[in-house]
C-alpha cells in the first residue's frame, strides 16, 4: 500500500516524539532520584505533551533564550517543572549534566521553577492556581503589540478547584485571547487522592464553554492527538483554547500509575531502576 | 486641606500615559481609584479586570513579564491583601508590576475597617525586592508616580482616600529612599509617612510654642529605609516618635525600631498608629479618636519626652 508523504511524515513525527517522550521520561526519573524528593507522578503524566510542546510546536531559540518572537509556556502547575528541566537540557539551553543539580543549594534547577536563576523559564510557579493568570497576561501584551508568539499554559487538574483559574478563564474568553492555548493535564490524581474524592472538577469541559473557551478532549498520551490539537488551536480565532488531556498520573512506570503516593516522593535506587526498565522497555 | 493623593495619583497617571509601556488595570473601581480619565484617553491600554483582583495581579505580571509597566489599582487592601498573589506572581517574579493601592488606612472614613488597609506597609516590606512608597501630599505623589514608571522592580504605592494637608513644595523632587525633613529641631525627631504627615509639621508646630524642638522627617520611602537618616535622628535626641495611619508593627514604627535595635541605638521610640481594628467615622474624628491628628501626636511627643 502506498503511503502519502505527508502521511509518512507525520508518522516519522509521531515516532521521534515518541521516542523524545521516552527519553525525557528517563531522565526525569534519574533527576528526581538523584535529587532524593520531588513529584514524578504529575511529570510522567505531562511527559508527552512536554515532547509535543518543546520538540514541535513551541517556537524557541535555546542559544536566545530572550528571543523576543518566542512562543511562551507557563506551567502553571509548577511542582511538574523537572518534564521541562528535562526537554530543556534536551534542547541545549543548559548542560544535560546540571540536571543532576535539581533542587540543590545554588542550582538554577530549583524545586518549582524560578526564572529568575534560570534562562527560559517564563514564570516562577508553584504556588498552584497562578499560572493562567500570568498566561493571560502575557497573551494580552501579545495582543496589545500585536504579535504572532503564542503563549501556552499547562495545568493540573487538582488546580482547577483553585477560583483564580476561573477569574483568569473568565478574562480570556471574555478578551478572545486566541493567541492563548491551556493544556489541562488530566491525570485524575491529587496530592491525597483522586480528584473525583477530594474535589470532582466535572463537567469541566462544559465549565471552560461556558467561560468562552474553545475545548477539544484528547488521549494525553497520544502524541498524534496530542499535535492535532495544538494545530487546531492556532486555527481558532476569536477564542482561546483548551486542551482537556485525559493522562494517566504515573504514566510509564506501572506502578506508580495512578496511585496518589507517588504525587510527591522520589524512588530509591532500586525502585528507579525499575522504573527506568519499564520505560525503555516500553513502547 | 490638600488633595488626596488618589486624585494626585489620576492626574499624574494621565501625564505619564502617552508611554506605550504603561497599562492600568482595575478591579471595578475606576471611579475610586480615579482611573476613568485613563480609561477614556488610553482605552486600549486600560483594563477593567471586575472584581478578580488575584487575577488582575497575575495578568499584570504577566504584562510585565511581556515589557509592559501595568498599574493594578485598587483599594490597598483588595490588592496588598492579596498577598500571597503579589509575593509568587509579582515579587519572586521580579515583574515590574506597581500595586496601586487607595483608600489606606483609617482615613478612609465612614465606610469602616473593612476597607482600611492598615497591615500594607508591613506586608509588602517583607518582600525583598519591592519598593514600598507612601506619599505625603499630592505634589510628592506626582513626582513618585513619575519616578515609578522608570523604577525596575515591582512597586507599591500607597494612596489616601482622603484629602491630606500638603507639605512638599510644588518644585520638589522625589529622591526614592531618602527621607525629606520638614522641620528642624533638637529636642525630638518625630518620622512620619503618608497622610499625617501634615499633622506631624502642625503638631511640630505647636510644640514649638512650648518650647520644644522637634525634627519632622517625612519618610516617604518605607522600602528601602532611609537608615541613615533615621540613626542621625535618633543621635542626640530624646525621644524617636513615628506617625503612620496603619498598625505600629510592621510598618515605619516596626522598621525604625528595627533600625535602632540593630545599631544599638537607646532613643525611646514611641509608635503613633493603629493598634486595634479601625471603625466607621469621619477621618477627621478617626484621626482625633486614634491620636493621628496634630493634637494627638504633640501629646504623644509630650509622653515620650515625660517618659
Amino acid at each position: 500500500m502506498d503511503i502519502a508523504p505527508a502521511d509518512a511524515e507525520r508518522a516519522a513525527l509521531v515516532d521521534r516524539l515518541t521516542d523524545i517522550a521516552r527519553d525525557l521520561r528517563v531522565m526525569d526519573i534519574r533527576m528526581i532520584t538523584e535529587a532524593g524528593s520531588g513529584h514524578p507522578g504529575g511529570t510522567l503524566s505531562a511527559a508527552d505533551m512536554i515532547a509535543a510542546l518543546f520538540f514541535h510546536k513551541l517556537r524557541l531559540r535555546p542559544e536566545e533564550p530572550e528571543w523576543p518572537n518566542r512562543d511562551r509556556f507557563v506551567l502553571s502547575k509548577g511542582h511538574c517543572i523537572p518534564i521541562v528541566y528535562a526537554a530543556m537540557a534536551k534542547l541545549g539551553y543548559f548542560d544535560e549534566h546540571v540536571l543532576m543539580t535539581l533542587r540543590r543549594v545554588g542550582s538554577p534547577l530549583q524545586g518549582h521553577p524560578d526564572r529568575s536563576r534560570l534562562p527560559g523559564i517564563e514564570a516562577s510557579t508553584g504556588s498552584l492556581g497562578q499560572g493562567l493568570s500570568v498566561a493571560v497576561g502575557m497573551a494580552l501584551s501579545g495582543k496589545l503589540d500585536d504579535v504572532d508568539w503564542r503563549v501556552y499554559c499547562m495545568m493540573g487538574d487538582g488546580e482547577q478547584q483553585a477560583g483564580q483559574i476561573w477569574e483568569a478563564a473568565m478574562f480570556a474568553g471574555r478578551h478572545g485571547l486566541d493567541n492563548l492555548c491551556g493544556i489541562l493535564d488530566y491525570n485524575q490524581v491529587q496530592q491525597t487522592g483522586k480528584v473525583i474524592e477530594r474535589l470532582d472538577i466535572e463537567p469541566v469541559v462544559a465549565k471552560w464553554r461556558a467561560f468562552n473557551w474553545h475545548v477539544r478532549e484528547i488521549d494525553g498520551h497520544d502524541v498524534g492527538q496530542i499535535v492535532d490539537a495544538l494545530d487546531e488551536a492556532e486555527l481558532v480565532t476569536g477564542r482561546p483554547t483548551l486542551i482537556v488531556a485525559h493522562t494517566i498520573k504515573g504514566k510509564g512506570v506501572s506502578w506508580m500509575e495512578l496511585d496518589p503516593a507517588w504525587h510527591g516522593k522520589a524512588p530509591d535506587e532500586e525502585k528507579a531502576e525499575r522504573a527506568l526498565a519499564e520505560i525503555r522497555g516500553g513502547d | 486641606m490638600g488633595k488626596a493623593t488618589r486624585d494626585a495619583f489620576g492626574e499624574a497617571i494621565i501625564r505619564v500615559g502617552g508611554d506605550p509601556r504603561i497599562v492600568v488595570l482595575t478591579g471595578d473601581l475606576r471611579d475610586s481609584t480615579r482611573t476613568e480619565e485613563f480609561a477614556e484617553k488610553y482605552p486600549e491600554r486600560f483594563f477593567e479586570v471586575g472584581i478578580a483582583e488575584k487575577n488582575m495581579i497575575g495578568i499584570a505580571s504577566g504584562l510585565a513579564l511581556s515589557g509592559k509597566v501595568p498599574w493594578v489599582c485598587s483599594f490597598s487592601t483588595f490588592v496588598a491583601g492579596r498577598f500571597e498573589v503579589v509575593r509568587m506572581s509579582v515579587a519572586y517574579q521580579e515583574a515590574n508590576v506597581r500595586i496601586v493601592g487607595t483608600h489606606s488606612g483609617i482615613g478612609v472614613g465612614e465606610d469602616g475597617y473593612s476597607q482600611m488597609s492598615l497591615e500594607d506597609l508591613a506586608l509588602m516590606r517583607t518582600l525583598p525586592n519591592m519598593a514600598v512608597v507612601n506619599p505625603a501630599d499630592a505634589v510628592e505623589t506626582e513626582r513618585a508616580v513619575e519616578y515609578l514608571v522608570e523604577h525596575r522592580g515591582p512597586a507599591f504605592l500607597r494612596l489616601t482616600r482622603q484629602g491630606v494637608e500638603d507639605v512638599t513644595p510644588p518644585d520638589a523632587s522625589f529622591e526614592f529612599g531618602k527621607a525629606v525633613p520638614l522641620r528642624s529641631g533638637t529636642d525630638v525627631a518625630v518620622l512620619a509617612t503618608g497622610a499625617p504627615v501634615g499633622e506631624a509639621v502642625k503638631a511640630a508646630d505647636a510644640l514649638e510654642n512650648e518650647g520644644i524642638s522637634a525634627l519632622v522627617l517625612n519618610v516617604h520611602t518605607i522600602q528601602p529605609l532611609d537608615e541613615e537618616a533615621v540613626l542621625d535622628a535618633a543621635s542626640g535626641r530624646t525621644a524617636v516618635v513615628t506617625v503612620e495611619d496603619h498598625s505600629v508593627n510592621g510598618g515605619l514604627g516596626g522598621a525604625v525600631a528595627e533600625v535602632l535595635a540593630a545599631n544599638g541605638a537607646h532613643a525611646p521610640l514611641r509608635r503613633v498608629g493603629m493598634r486595634t481594628f479601625g471603625e466607621s467615622g469621619s477621618p477627621a474624628e478617626l484621626y482625633a479618636k486614634y491620636g493621628l491628628d496634630a493634637d494627638g501626636i504633640a501629646r504623644s511627643v509630650r509622653e515620650a519626652l515625660a517618659a
